[in-house]
């Protein structure tokens, strides 16, 4: 073990002794993956930079701030970023960000002035259907109905999660009962999104939980315009993706920088064909025209931060109730 | 001199006592009723099984505890006396070194050992491809390369018939006047004893008695003996 | 003669091996199980909702088990006693779904079973109403597919290490099929049922996704499922670690309990043997073989067609990545199955004489993957950089999942060889390196190359603890079947999965040939 140990360490010590600054960021798998974002932000950020750029992937954003949570402050990450909505009181917990400094003009649905996490993304939850097919136009509807639909476990999964926070936000107390009405329109709860779109793909349901944004990649990557996002009176639960920098990191500067680059239209121009979510700033060019087909919900609904992990608990408690019967 | 110091073998309800010397050189032929503990005295001999009590001891020396490769001992089992995934040569070379690292002397070694067993030319074959007498000769082989002064043979030769059990008899007999070494063969058949060893050593009713000249014992044999022997 | 030697070699070399491959396995698991604990603090105790969780993982894991050995007993026995064209494909394929990474092969069963599969277009087409996938029965029938293949190929060794020669015996004294299963058959099943049972069971235990997807709901809520939320939601890793030495208790249980009722067997032998089967030879018989082998040939082969179907029409520009996956993958199983066969050859030489030592090689798929992962993680963490140790860490970690089934095959016919020809080879002083070239590895080729194959295979299909380790320069090909999943581009992932089916089962014919090639009486 002893030979590995000392390789290791002198891998580690290599960018050091060679003075390029080495910028750590902590981000879902996802995103580092050859057809996510990652690639292309690598390279734009390095050539702007002078630095290198270790973009570190694990897992989804829970493993994500998981992971942080096991490393504490001797972890060596500068910046986290893939953190989202539901996971920013936990974020905030380990007392492990600090404030970042930039002043950015965001285009989000919603007014943001988090001192901690800045967004570079977000996007909508909503049911994706067959274009064609029936359509209902809230939850009580798509209760009633006898449509069948595909959700993600809230327990291993950030949309189910999302649905979890959308319902009891929308119907407070009387989510258990929209909930009960909906426990025969649920095919089955899978553990993670691809595979709850899998099956909607090869028909195991009519619709499935996912985002606004899904129809883009259709139209865009395989010119299949069948498939649409159900517009729901309720309004539509956001999920915004924030990236926030570590009190412990020792690139405090070049930290900065890449916050700052990540509001940049660089970055923000890959986002939406790579991650499929709307940019947090919009790029000077615009979005793709495919995105100006996607439904416009009216109402964008998000729990306050302080109230999530409260809300969570207590949703959970009547999700698993009422679906257990 | 191999020297049984009063050794008591036990396992289970069964049990057997020994305590006698054979002479260095001699060809010994161990019977006894089925059940009575040949094979098993062998197997102390060898270090495959360990007495409870007593030592077993060559030239004086104790070798009770020593690991099996490590005694003075060669041995041909009734079964698996070859490895069939090795050739011949590979089989006999054993005897020298385990690994099977040979110098050019130590192959010149296997090659007249084969020869002296009569096996020319057959080294590269596998045991499958030999017959029954071909293969306890490749067994023979080996025990004449380990150069070992005690030879202990637990019946290798009962599926052979008669006269090919006698050649190899023989032959076993040859090979141990040859090297002076001393032999012990666990035996059913009367005959075989007075083919080949002047002295018998009875296994019966839980003791292994001292040696004792072949004639006169199977013609005037006692009780436990002639109870097996049928007559 | 009632006295059984043993051997007066003083503690071996091997010996001192066997010990360290103990220490390192159960060392794997215990070791980040503690610093679990102590990272936490302590213990915290499960919730009603865990216990409840803990019951449906043991209802749907008992369930599993039973089917799949039920169901694999004809089988195996079809098999065993009939020679046909396609009979060795037929063993090849067999091995296939096992390999499948989960979400693969669910799809593949759900275009069979699902509610737009086959047999419910076939329902609609005879006018009757669909059958429904979802519940505790799909949970089973999944299982089942994923497990029965494994449990028809060990017990299709249980068969073939019955002696031709008994059979003539049993032909010449007349008897029927039931004398013949009385007499020869059940012995050998009662030596084997308990552990390939234990083995389904363990694996079904830590089931996490096919028990989510299929199960319809949070009633299908099992323990692997209890962990995630107690590290996720919670962080309660007090809470998560008592689960996983729940799960790893169970199956010390079950293990204990096979290894009880299950008696010296030996089937480590090879495939390619048929013993005639004179009372066999009987027409209900026959066609009663043949109706098993097509209804499980169907049962096994529609769901995988079609996988092979959809990977086909995604197999067309496949992107770069996935090749460079391929190739780390094929790497990766490579080192795991010289650790898991190296492993399991220390352990099998040890399990002649303490037969527990057999359950040691369970605690690899007994541990929960996220808890394990997260241990190693905080072990490592102080010392360097975990990703840096992914490669090592998904090896060992695959290795690990891998050998329980090598030892399985491997520990059998050790204890064969050596009650054959150890006497021999220790009054020749054959010992330690020797022994094992001149030896062991040449009289166990079959079974080494048939564990081989099932290691290299279970871990080119394992995705190991990638949440924490994952390395974006070495992607498995499974992590990139599930990222290409996760960018939309399910055709493409399914195209993967094509790639790492016949990657997986070339590696499995190799391995399991080259055991086979020029092998001796």
């Amino acid at each position: 073990m002893k030979p590995h140990l000392m390789i290791a360490a002198l891998l580690a010590a290599g960018p050091a002794l060679a003075q390029t600054p080495e910028l750590t960021v902590y981000t879902y798998d996802s995103f580092v993956s050859d057809w996510g974002p990652g690639p292309a932000v690598k390279e734009a950020f390095e050539a702007e930079c002078g630095c290198t750029l270790n973009l570190v992937g694990a897992g989804d954003g829970a493993a994500l701030l998981g992971r942080l949570r096991l490393e504490g402050a001797r972890s060596e990450a500068d910046i986290v970023l893939g953190l989202d909505t539901g996971l920013i009181s936990a974020a905030l917990e380990t007392g492990l960000f600090m404030a970042h400094t930039i002043d950015a003009d965001l285009d989000l649905p919603l007014e943001w002035n988090d001192p901690l996490f800045l967004p570079y993304d977000w996007g909508y939850f909503a049911f994706v259907g067959n274009r064609g097919a029936a359509q209902p136009a809230d939850f009580r509807e798509l209760a009633a109905s006898d449509l069948s639909i595909v959700i993600q476990d809230p327990r291993s999964s950030t949309p189910g999660l999302g649905l979890l926070m959308w319902v009891k936000s929308a119907y407070g107390d009387e989510a258990a009962a929209i909930w009960e009405g909906l426990a025969d329109n649920i095919v089955t709860v899978t553990p993670g999104w691809s595979e709850a779109y899998g099956l909607f793909l090869e028909g195991e349901a009519d619709l499935v939980l996912s985002y606004t944004t899904s129809p883009a990649y259709h139209m865009i990557a395989e010119e299949d315009d069948s498939k649409v996002a159900l517009p729901f009176r309720e309004g539509h639960y956001m999920q915004i993706e924030v990236a926030g920098k570590l009190a412990a990191t020792d690139q405090p500067e070049l930290a900065d920088q890449f916050l700052r680059f990540m509001i940049s239209d660089a970055f923000q121009a890959i986002i939406p064909t790579t991650n499929w979510m709307y940019p947090a700033v919009m790029p000077e060019a615009g979005l793709p025209k495919a995105f100006s087909t996607l439904i416009q919900p009216e109402k964008a609904i998000l729990a306050p931060i302080d109230q999530a992990d409260a809300l969570r608990d207590l949703a959970l408690d009547e999700w698993l109730r009422a679906l257990s019967r | 001199m191999l020297t049984l110091d009063r050794l008591e073998i036990r396992q289970d309800s069964f049990e057997l006592h020994a305590d006698f010397a054979l002479e260095t050189g001699t060809v010994a032929a161990v019977i006894g009723p089925s059940g009575a503990g040949k094979s098993t005295l062998l197997n102390v001999i060898a270090g495959f099984f360990a007495p409870v009590a007593g030592r077993v001891l060559w030239e004086g020396r104790d070798i009770t505890i020593m690991p099996p490769a490590k005694r003075p001992v060669a041995m041909l089992f009734q079964d698996n006396n070859l490895f069939p995934h090795l050739t011949v040569s590979q089989n006999v070379s054993l005897g020298i070194r385990p690994d099977l690292r040979l110098s050019p002397d130590d192959n010149t070694r296997v090659a007249q050992a084969l020869a002296r067993v009569g096996l020319e030319g057959l080294d590269a074959r596998k045991p499958a491809a030999l017959s029954g007498g071909q293969q306890g000769r490749v067994a023979l082989a080996r025990v004449l390369v380990q150069r070992r002064p005690l030879i202990l043979l637990d019946e290798p030769f009962a599926a052979l018939g008669p006269a090919l059990k006698a050649e190899m008899l023989d032959l076993v007999a040859a090979l141990a006047a040859e090297t002076g070494a001393t032999l012990l063969m666990v035996s059913h058949d009367p005959a075989d004893a007075r083919r080949i060893a002047p002295v018998v050593i009875l296994v019966a009713d839980g003791v292994a008695l001292p040696p004792q000249p072949t004639k006169a014992m199977l013609d005037d044999p006692p009780p436990a003996l002639r109870d097996y022997l049928g007559q | 003669m009632a006295a059984r030697p043993f051997p007066l070699r003083r503690a071996a070399f091997s010996d001192a091996l066997g010990w360290v491959a103990v220490a390192l396995v159960s060392g794997f698991i215990l070791f980040p199980l503690l610093a679990v604990f102590w990272r936490a603090g302590g213990a915290s105790l499960p919730g009603p909702a865990d216990w409840s969780a803990l019951r449906f993982t043991v209802l749907q894991s008992v369930l599993s088990a039973f089917f799949s050995i039920a169901l694999a007993v004809p089988v195996a026995r079809a098999l065993a006693r009939r020679q046909f064209a396609g009979r060795g494909l037929m063993i090849t394929l067999l091995g296939a779904p096992f390999i499948l990474p989960v979400i693969v092969g669910v799809l593949g069963l759900l275009a069979v079973f699902g509610r737009s599969g086959i047999v419910n277009q076939a329902m609609a087409w005879v006018g009757l109403p669909p059958v429904q996938i979802y519940g505790l029965h799909g949970v089973v029938l999944a299982h089942v597919f994923f497990n029965l293949p494994l449990a028809t190929r060990i017990l299709l060794q249980g068969w073939q290490s019955i002696p031709a020669e008994r059979f003539r015996l049993a032909a010449s004294l007349g008897f029927g099929p039931r004398d013949v299963f009385h007499l020869l058959e059940w012995p050998m099943l009662r030596a084997t049922l308990p552990g390939v049972a234990m083995v389904v069971f363990a694996i079904c235990l830590s089931s996490f996704a096919v028990a989510l997807t299929l199960g319809g709901g949070p009633r299908a809520t099992t323990v692997e499922l209890a962990i995630y939320q107690a590290f996720r939601f919670d962080f309660d890793l007090g809470r998560a670690a008592v689960l996983a030495v729940i799960q790893i208790a169970l199956v010390t249980l079950a293990a204990m309990l096979a290894l009880r009722f299950s008696l010296l067997d030996g089937f480590g032998r090879g495939l390619d043997r048929i013993p005639r089967r004179w009372e066999a030879e009987t027409w209900p018989l026959r066609l009663l073989d043949i109706v098993t082998l097509a209804l499980v040939a169907l049962f096994l082969m529609l769901p995988l067609g079609a996988v092979i179907w959809r990977g086909l029409a995604g197999l067309e520009g496949l992107p770069p990545p996935v090749w460079r996956a391929a190739a780390v993958s094929i790497v990766m199983a490579l080192v795991s199955t010289v650790l898991a066969v190296g492993l399991a050859l220390a352990l099998a030489h040890l399990a002649r004489r303490w037969r527990g030592i057999e359950a040691v090689g369970l605690l690899g798929i007994a541990a929960s993957p996220l808890v394990i992962g997260t241990g190693i993680f905080l072990l490592l963490n102080p010392l360097s950089d975990p990703s840096r140790w992914a490669f090592a860490v998904t090896a060992l970690v695959n290795a690990m999942a891998a050998l329980p089934f090598a030892l399985r095959v491997l520990a059998p016919a050790l204890r064969d060889l050596e009650k054959d020809f150890g006497p021999l080879a220790d009054s020749l002083g054959m010992r330690g390196a020797a022994r094992l070239r001149w030896l062991i590895l040449p009289r166990l080729r079959r079974p080494l190359g048939f564990s081989a194959g099932l290691a290299a295979t279970l871990s080119m299909g394992d995705l190991g603890v990638i949440a924490l380790f994952a390395d974006p320069e070495r992607a498995t090909l499974p992590l990139q079947i599930l990222r290409l999943m996760g960018a939309y581009r399910m055709d493409a992932a399914a195209g993967a999965a094509l790639v790492l089916l016949s990657l997986s089962l070339g590696l499995f014919w190799l391995f399991d040939r080259g055991g086979r090639r020029d092998a001796d009486a």
